[in-house]
């Protein structure tokens, strides 16, 4: 009994009005005049009742005779023929005199007088034109019902199955507009026995969708019962706004290192050939420094001072202690504008501002930076590095791999590992691998090392060791999301950046 | 970087041990060498460019070898006296330096002529520069005759038969006819003489940078007694290169011989195998890798590494090129004391960390779009002309080209609202409304800068859906003011990409931020964008300036 009275509670007002209906009337048509609804509103009201297992819902196919346009104006007005007749006496009368008696179009003239004679009502004479007078017969069946009058008295649409005289439907069928035999689909409902339990239930309370401000207002609400939903239903997506996924990844990053006590270092992207590769001791003839590994920007950039100390380093060592790689420093070549390579670069402008009194002194960067590649699943031409530097007189290379595997820790990472590699800026210079805990193995990440004197004492005024590391994020980034092309990052679909997890590090 | 291929066998045999395969992977990395495979019985290693002396068999082999603890030290190479003769002719101005040897006893075998031609091609594009420093020639002894003649000469006047050449050819053909002619002509662009090596008997044996004559300048394995010569631009580096080749055909059982090379004004005897003596400050090293090494030990580290050591000071092997500095030392103490055994330590120093005032002030921008319901994008900086300016339907062109980019995208975007019209345009099967943002950086041309472009972080602002109007984005513009705690007002202006009389400039304490407006259905069918849009774009730099003025 409970169960009712859920389902009463939660019935909506189109329900509510279809149900009492089907007390007397089971077939959709029917339903929908007698409730007042549409047969559109009905079928969704039926639907649903028969997702509660209340009714099922029958269709069939069935043929029915529809009443068309003169059909329906014969049975207000009697039929043609009939009218004819009844224009008619004993004496010959032209045609148009009748037809303008019965009030009839010349054309349904026509057809009444084929349709009487073969019924033996008129006698015809081509005389002076047509001309037609009533017979005997037709005087005997002037004032009798005929079964094709006694037919448009029924209701239509009529079940054609129903109709007895056949011979008279197929007579009607053929002439103009008049009745028409259409296929159709026959919906009718039965009511289970829950169904025939609801109806003994008290439908006629008035249910409210919606609490409004008026019935807040009026206390009208004290006299409402509100429909129940079905909460259990899903309900039509929205949208949250929200950041895009590197960026979640990339405030991670930063926030390690903050806590690591660094300091953050931005710059700028377009950048001198002088600061991303001469002042951290790239020979100008590196083969690194090619064209096609560097986007090349128009223009040339104003130098700072401390440009002529660089040069001499490159040339001859300085005062650094260093042999320099001997060769003539180009004036030209280290004003070159490209899109900064690493973000290393920034390390660089660091160091050229930092003071003794600063030290020890920890930096570090997340920033986007350039290589002249074309798009593919696993090279982007921009991407992240971080960028870290540590700069304090008693650095070593123990410190080094120390603020590394703290940083992979956080990241996930147990295990860090150095292994040799070679930086033009770094000696010693380290290639970083970190351990795939799933994937068992080890995994590249990036470089670091120490800077050389050659990179350090003409930025700072003085050598110090400083520890250095750029490390590329992509690969951590994109697998955390199970990016495998990793272009995916930066596609910006929008159903792909509105679905896509957070960062739960 | 350079990789080089090595016979398994033969290197086993110059290392003189055979390490089962897992620790020769482990050793090989640790050495400071990448290992890409070993497969078959081939090995390819990266060599670092700091190393060109690993760049042949014998090379790799030697420090491997040493590095294992197998022949450790300093390698000591004897040169003898051949008395043999190359003069220099003043006129070689274009490539001013050469260096020579003599190389007797070889067994070459098809094995061995490849080592020695994969050492000079290797060499020539790493150390040599691809030719611009140095190039090398290496030529069957018995085919030339001493003294040599390095000397410039008008290309139209010489004959010779070029490597893999059936006749002779004039030398001036060569640049076009050659294959490494075609390859190097760029390095002679100007030259209107250039450099041979031509014998006693006039015999040409080759022309540079380009290639050896077919008749003098080919080893097969019936050559026991080589001549090796190396020209360039530096005389260091040629030096170098002559050490590092004549090092690799001594390993291969060969006798070194010295050549007199006779400048107009001097002589040099080459090569000069004799090591290089550095006086080491140990503390420095020891600071440096967080290390407390004795004298003893670290001379047992250096030998490791194939140096010598003599009373507190290191013996350089002549090979060795990148040793410029201590530091270069001390990280070749790091490697063979072993990089796996350095223990990671946190130092107890503290520093404070600090975010970049403009990045906290961004992220808090983000917070209140991301509050009104509004997705952030990224894209690249980099676009194209036809996005920044023509589809937007704007005259006059302001974006910066780059000058070689490989791919489509080469132009510095100006604005951010091209991009998020692609955005838009591309995601047109997903369901709206589509509302967007991005934070990012814009450039464009202004002088008074270091490098004479202005970067500059802007705020675009996006909505898209059917029913979106310009009351819409002011609502998103009023609430961003409005979290700032800033009055700002809206003023009209013209824009080509926007409605006209829909369209209004940005203005707060009488500086122009931005623009706003509907987008013009002109430019919206030039994108094939089939839904309204409105949109807002401001400095977001500027308005930190702002903020930051009056919070203080």
């Amino acid at each position: 009994m409970d169960d009712i009275k859920n389902i009463v509670a939660k019935l909506h007002p189109l329900e509510r009005q279809v149900l009492p209906v089907l007390q007397q009337h089971l077939e959709l048509s029917s339903i929908a005049k007698n409730a007042k609804l549409t047969e559109v509103e009905v079928m969704r009201a039926l639907q649903w009742l028969e997702n509660k297992e209340i009714i099922k819902i029958q269709s069939e196919k069935r043929k029915s005779i529809h009443l068309e346009k003169n059909g329906q104006t014969y049975k207000k007005e009697g039929l043609p023929e009939k009218r004819f007749l009844k224009a008619l006496d004993e004496s010959f009368k032209g045609l148009n005199v009748i037809t303008k008696k019965a009030k009839l179009s010349r054309e349904e003239a026509t057809a009444c007088v084929g349709l009487l004679k073969r019924k033996n009502a008129v006698e015809i004479s081509q005389q002076e034109g047509l001309s037609v007078k009533i017979t005997e017969e037709g005087k005997k069946i002037r004032n009798l019902e005929w079964p094709e009058e006694y037919f448009l008295l029924h209701v239509f649409p009529k079940e054609y199955e129903e109709a007895k005289d056949r011979t008279i439907v197929e007579e009607l069928r053929k002439r103009k507009e008049l009745i028409s035999v259409r296929d159709e689909k026959k919906i009718t409902v039965t009511l289970s026995p829950r169904g025939h339990e609801l109806l003994k239930e008290d439908l006629s309370a008035e249910v409210v969708n919606r609490l409004t401000p008026g019935m807040l207002r009026m206390g009208s609400w004290k006299e409402k019962t509100f429909r129940s939903y079905d909460v259990e239903i899903n309900v039509p997506k929205i949208f949250q706004g929200k950041k895009h996924f590197d960026n979640e990844a990339l405030e991670y990053i930063k926030q390690i290192w903050l806590d690591l006590g660094f300091k953050e270092m931005t710059g700028n992207y377009v950048q001198s050939a002088f600061w991303d590769l001469d002042a951290l001791f790239v020979p100008q003839d590196h083969p690194a420094r090619e064209m096609q590994d560097t986007f090349y920007v128009e223009g040339k950039a104003k130098l700072p001072p401390l440009w002529k100390k660089v040069k001499e380093v490159h040339e001859n060592g300085g005062d650094t202690g260093s042999a320099g790689w001997r060769y003539a420093f180009s004036e030209e070549e280290t004003k070159q504008l490209l899109l900064r390579t690493h973000t290393t670069v920034l390390s660089a402008q660091t160091l050229s501002r930092l003071k003794k009194e600063d030290l020890p002194a920890k930096f570090f960067a997340v920033g986007r930076v350039f290589r002249n590649e074309a798009l593919d699943w696993k090279h982007l031409f921009e991407f992240y590095q971080v960028e870290g530097i540590v700069v304090d007189p008693h650095a070593n290379l123990k410190h080094l791999k120390g603020y590394l595997t703290q940083f992979y820790k956080k990241m996930g990472y147990s295990a860090v590992r150095m292994r040799p590699a070679h930086f033009p800026y770094t000696e010693p210079s380290l290639e970083v691998d970190v351990f795939h805990p799933i994937k068992k193995q080890w995994i590249e990440l990036g470089g670091a090392g120490i800077f050389r004197p050659e990179v350090v004492k003409p930025l700072l005024g003085f050598d110090c060791p400083v520890l250095a590391w750029g490390q590329g994020m992509g690969r951590i980034i994109g697998e955390y999301w199970k990016i495998t092309d990793i272009r995916d990052l930066y596609k910006n679909d929008i159903k792909q950046l509105r679905e896509m997890k957070l960062w739960l590090r | 970087m350079p990789t080089i291929t090595i016979n398994k066998q033969v290197f086993e045999q110059l290392v003189g041990k055979i390490l089962p395969l897992e620790e020769l992977k482990d050793r090989i990395s640790m050495l400071g060498t990448d290992l890409e495979k070993i497969e078959n019985n081939e090995i390819t290693v990266e060599i670092f460019p700091n190393r060109p002396d690993m760049l042949s068999e014998q090379g790799f082999a030697r420090a491997f070898s040493s590095f294992i603890g197998i022949k450790t030290g300093l390698q000591k190479y004897h040169v003898k006296e051949s008395g043999c003769k190359v003069i220099v002719d003043s006129s070689v101005t274009m490539r001013p330096y050469t260096a020579c040897a003599i190389v007797k006893n070889l067994t070459l075998d098809d094995e061995r002529i490849r080592q020695i031609m994969q050492i000079q091609e290797k060499l020539a594009t790493t150390h040599g520069r691809n030719r611009k420093k140095s190039a090398y020639g290496i030529y069957p002894l018995e085919n030339i005759s001493f003294p040599i003649n390095y000397i410039a000469h008008d290309p139209k006047n010489i004959k010779f038969k070029p490597l893999g050449f059936e006749t002779e050819v004039c030398a001036a053909a060569v640049p076009e006819l050659h294959p490494k002619g075609k390859a190097y002509k760029h390095l002679t662009e100007g030259w209107k003489e250039y450099p041979f090596f031509i014998d006693a008997k006039n015999k040409v044996m080759c022309m540079l940078p380009f290639t050896n004559s077919d008749d003098t300048g080919k080893v097969d394995e019936k050559t026991k007694n080589v001549f090796v010569e190396c020209t360039g631009t530096d005389l260091r580096n040629v030096e170098v290169a002559l050490n590092m080749i004549t090092t690799a055909l001594a390993d291969m059982g060969g006798e070194i011989y010295s050549v007199e090379v006779v400048y107009s004004d001097k002589m040099v005897i080459t090569p000069k195998l004799q090591p290089k003596k550095m006086l080491v400050d140990l503390s420095y090293i020891n600071r440096l890798l967080g290390l407390l090494l004795k004298d003893t030990e670290i001379a047992v580290l250096f030998e490791r590494m194939g140096y010598g050591w003599e009373n507190g000071s290191v013996l350089i092997p002549a090979y060795r090129a990148d040793i410029l500095h201590q530091v270069d030392l001390a990280e070749d103490i790091a490697i063979a004391y072993g990089y796996e055994n350095f223990k990671e330590t946190i130092p107890n120093v503290a520093t404070i960390g600090e975010e970049d005032p403009f990045e906290v002030f961004a992220r808090k921008i983000r917070e209140v779009l991301v509050g009104l319901r509004l997705l952030e994008t990224k894209n690249y900086h980099l676009s194209t002309k036809e996005d920044l300016v023509e589809k937007m339907q704007i005259g006059e062109n302001k974006t910066l080209p780059l000058k070689n980019a490989l791919g489509e995208h080469n132009h510095l975007r100006n604005w951010i609202i091209p991009n998020l019209l692609r955005v838009l345009t591309d995601n047109q099967h997903h369901q709206y409304p589509q509302n967007l943002f991005e934070i990012g950086r814009t450039f464009v041309a202004n002088k008074k800068t270091e490098t004479g472009i202005e970067e500059k972080e802007h705020l675009a602002v996006m909505l898209c859906h059917e029913k979106v109007d310009f009351t819409e984005i002011r609502q998103i513009l009023d609430a961003l003011f409005s979290a700032l705690g800033l009055e700002y007002a809206v003023k009209e202006m013209e824009h080509p990409s926007f409605i006209r009389g829909r369209i209004g400039m940005i203005c707060c304490r009488n500086q122009e931020l931005g623009l706003i407006g509907e987008f013009a259905p002109s430019v919206l069918a030039s994108w094939g964008l089939l839904m309204p849009a409105v949109g807002f774009e401001l400095d977001l730099e500027m308005l930190f300036e702002i903020v930051k003025g009056k919070e203080k």
